[in-house]
């Protein structure tokens, strides 16, 4: 089974369009496996993503059950990670928290990566006084730091999770459109959009069928080195009061909470800190190894 | 000459398009707040004539273009409105906090380049070894680690567990109130003075939230350092170089790095701007009594005029960063200049 697709994705000379695809995707997947670095990361990922999917059968209590009278607790056999300032399992919260976390992004990443790829397209097939438009209203988004512009926004909504989602993706669009336009310019000119032009083909069908499929390799790329910037923006946001509210076991949330005792019970804010880190270089890992892999001009 | 004038008209009318669009910006997240601004002036229970009257005297009842237009001619005048929390102008407030962002700010991006560009340069000479992989995995490390987390567990090891630093703040209570605020600056303020022990504490206040800054952006000025260092060294010149029997020290420093050196411009106006934004979450775990922790504190207690000041401050810091990395890499790169 797998040798025959094995075989049929990397035949020289492939018969349908579907085959040279898988074919593409396959070396791609070939030339990213000889990258120890980016195999780590998509193994703490992969990891990462099952501990989200099945947290109820992982955690050993339920992240939310307080138990004032075993509060601050050190690790030991029951409570794996010790427990926080209300007695709750820190074990139980940090494998709950891998789904805020992983919700949180998955949610920015959906809502910004059409809108930059939709953006950046456009403003880069049409030119002129589109393009203009387009990208004077990218680079005010681009004036600000992320965080920054976040956290502002947070404060006009009201703070919690979907305003912090809304918040980072409103700053996180902007670099897709700039790779998507400068992507389209490249390729805009080229005489197989002059072909489709002359079948009779509109704008709108070159963009999306034509075009913004050429876009997605680097805008892969781009996310992936993305997502560690978004987890950290996301937990920047908990840690300062304005991302997800405290019963929430978010782990950024639950730093804020236990930097209070990061003197006396270390472990109750390291542990969600390790866990971001651990996430947020396990995707930059892959994202490096996938510039590495896609970017043609390295080669 | 014509034509290089034409190109600045056309940068300096889009960074002044781009100015107003983060007025507007600003402006609109100032309106769109959680409190009513006019409930919080005059109170809850206040009878709706005053809450009216209220409203008129604060403009609020005008139409949303009218009052744009007021905010930008009061921000034409510096005047960014009073803060609630400190009842200060917040022009004032941001005109005290400032220096100590821009010390620190100033002194981490100091510090990275001094380290970033050396070891972007030897993991370039080195591509593909065990040294470039061991670079590349430190320098992922540094924009892995939330900047919060590496100030709790640096305050935990070199301040509770070692004690061979200080604690959170500026500056230690003993020098309180001793030194004269000339420019802000504290470092700088204290060799003003000649006081060497208030500059020693001075600078040992700033050793562990400079360093771990400077960690955090290192690690993109020696990534890009690379990239563009790779990129150099395939040039036909660099085997020129080395053919004619020059050392690999002066081919890499004397002629593969000047080509370098132009395209990092860019790359250090991008980090200090970061800077600023990992200023904002270092200040308040150190305490730093800087623009990061006036926004922060502003911000947990929902007033607004301070958060849309600092906020369209470091905007325009971004906007003038980048203009000036333009003209800095137009007077550097001969080729943009022909």
């Amino acid at each position: 089974m797998i040798t025959t697709f094995t075989n049929w994705a990397l035949d020289e000379s492939p018969s349908s369009r579907r085959q040279a695809a898988w074919g593409n995707r396959y070396r791609t997947w070939l030339k990213l496996r000889t990258n120890p670095l980016g195999m780590i990361g998509l193994s703490i990922i992969a990891v990462f993503v099952a501990i989200a999917i099945f947290a109820p059968l992982l955690a050993t209590h339920d992240p939310a059950t307080q138990d004032l009278a075993n509060r601050l607790a050190r690790p030991s056999a029951v409570h794996w990670f010790g427990t926080d300032e209300l007695g709750r399992d820190i074990y139980s919260r940090i494998v709950y928290g891998g789904r805020v976390t992983l919700g949180m992004v998955i949610a920015v990443v959906v809502l910004v990566a059409p809108i930059g790829l939709a953006i950046g397209c456009i403003a880069g097939y049409f030119g002129g006084i589109v393009d203009t438009i387009l990208m004077r209203l990218t680079d005010i988004f681009l004036a600000f730091p992320r965080l920054v512009l976040a956290l502002a926004f947070v404060a006009a909504l009201t703070p919690g999770i979907e305003s912090a989602v809304l918040a980072i993706a409103l700053t996180a669009w902007p670099p897709y459109a700039r790779l998507a336009r400068a992507e389209t310019m490249t390729v805009r000119g080229s005489d197989f959009i002059a072909a489709y032009r002359l079948t009779g083909g509109s704008a709108w069908r070159i963009i999306f069928r034509h075009i913004a499929p050429l876009c997605i390799p680097s805008l892969v790329v781009r996310v992936t080195l993305d997502m560690s910037s978004i987890i950290i923006t996301a937990a920047s946001l908990g840690f300062l009061g304005m991302g997800a509210q405290p019963p929430s076991p978010e782990w950024g949330a639950m730093i804020a909470t236990a930097k209070r005792f990061i003197f006396d019970q270390w472990w109750v804010a390291t542990i969600p800190g390790i866990a971001i880190f651990l996430v947020s270089l396990a995707f930059n890992f892959i994202g490096d190894a996938l510039r590495d892999v896609l970017d043609p001009k390295e080669s | 000459m014509n034509k290089r004038f034409k190109s600045l008209a056309a940068t300096l009318s889009s960074v002044l398009l781009t100015l107003l669009g983060l007025t507007i910006l600003t402006f609109l997240i100032g309106r769109v707040m959680p409190v009513d601004p006019v409930i919080a002036a005059v109170g809850d229970n206040a009878p709706e004539d005053v809450i009216m009257r209220a409203r008129a005297e604060m403009g609020l009842d005008q139409p949303l273009p009218v009052q744009f237009l007021h905010y930008l001619g009061q921000l034409l005048h510096g005047d960014l409105g009073v803060s609630v929390l400190t009842k200060n102008p917040v022009a004032q407030d941001i005109a005290r906090f400032f220096p100590a962002t821009f010390e620190l700010a100033t002194a981490a991006l100091i510090l990275a380049v001094v380290i970033g560009v050396p070891l972007g340069v030897w993991a370039a000479v080195r591509q593909g070894s065990v040294t470039d992989q061991a670079i590349r995995v430190v320098c992922l490390a540094g924009h892995s680690v939330p900047v919060f987390m590496l100030s709790l567990i640096s305050l935990l090891v070199f301040y509770s567990a070692l004690d061979i630093a200080p604690g959170p703040g500026r500056q230690d209570i003993i020098y309180d109130g001793m030194i004269d605020s000339v420019t802000g600056i504290l470092t700088i303020d204290t060799l003003i003075s000649g006081d060497f022990g208030a500059f020693r504490d001075a600078l040992a206040h700033m050793a562990q939230p400079v360093i771990i800054l400077a960690y955090f952006s290192m690690a993109y000025i020696a990534r890009m350092t690379r990239a563009f260092m790779i990129d150099a060294l395939k040039g036909e010149y660099i085997i020129t170089a080395r053919a004619k029997g020059l050392s690999l020290t002066t081919v890499i420093w004397g002629h593969a790095f000047p080509t370098v050196a132009v395209q990092l411009v860019t790359v250090l106006a991008l980090t200090y701007a970061g800077l600023l934004e990992g200023a904002v979450v270092t200040e308040t775990v150190f305490s730093w009594p800087g623009l990061g922790q006036y926004l922060t504190l502003s911000l947990m207690n929902a007033d607004m005029n301070p958060v849309v000041g600092s906020t369209l401050l470091i905007g325009v810091i971004y906007v003038g960063l980048n203009l000036f990395a333009d003209i800095l890499y137009q007077m550097l790169d001969p080729r943009v200049r022909s």
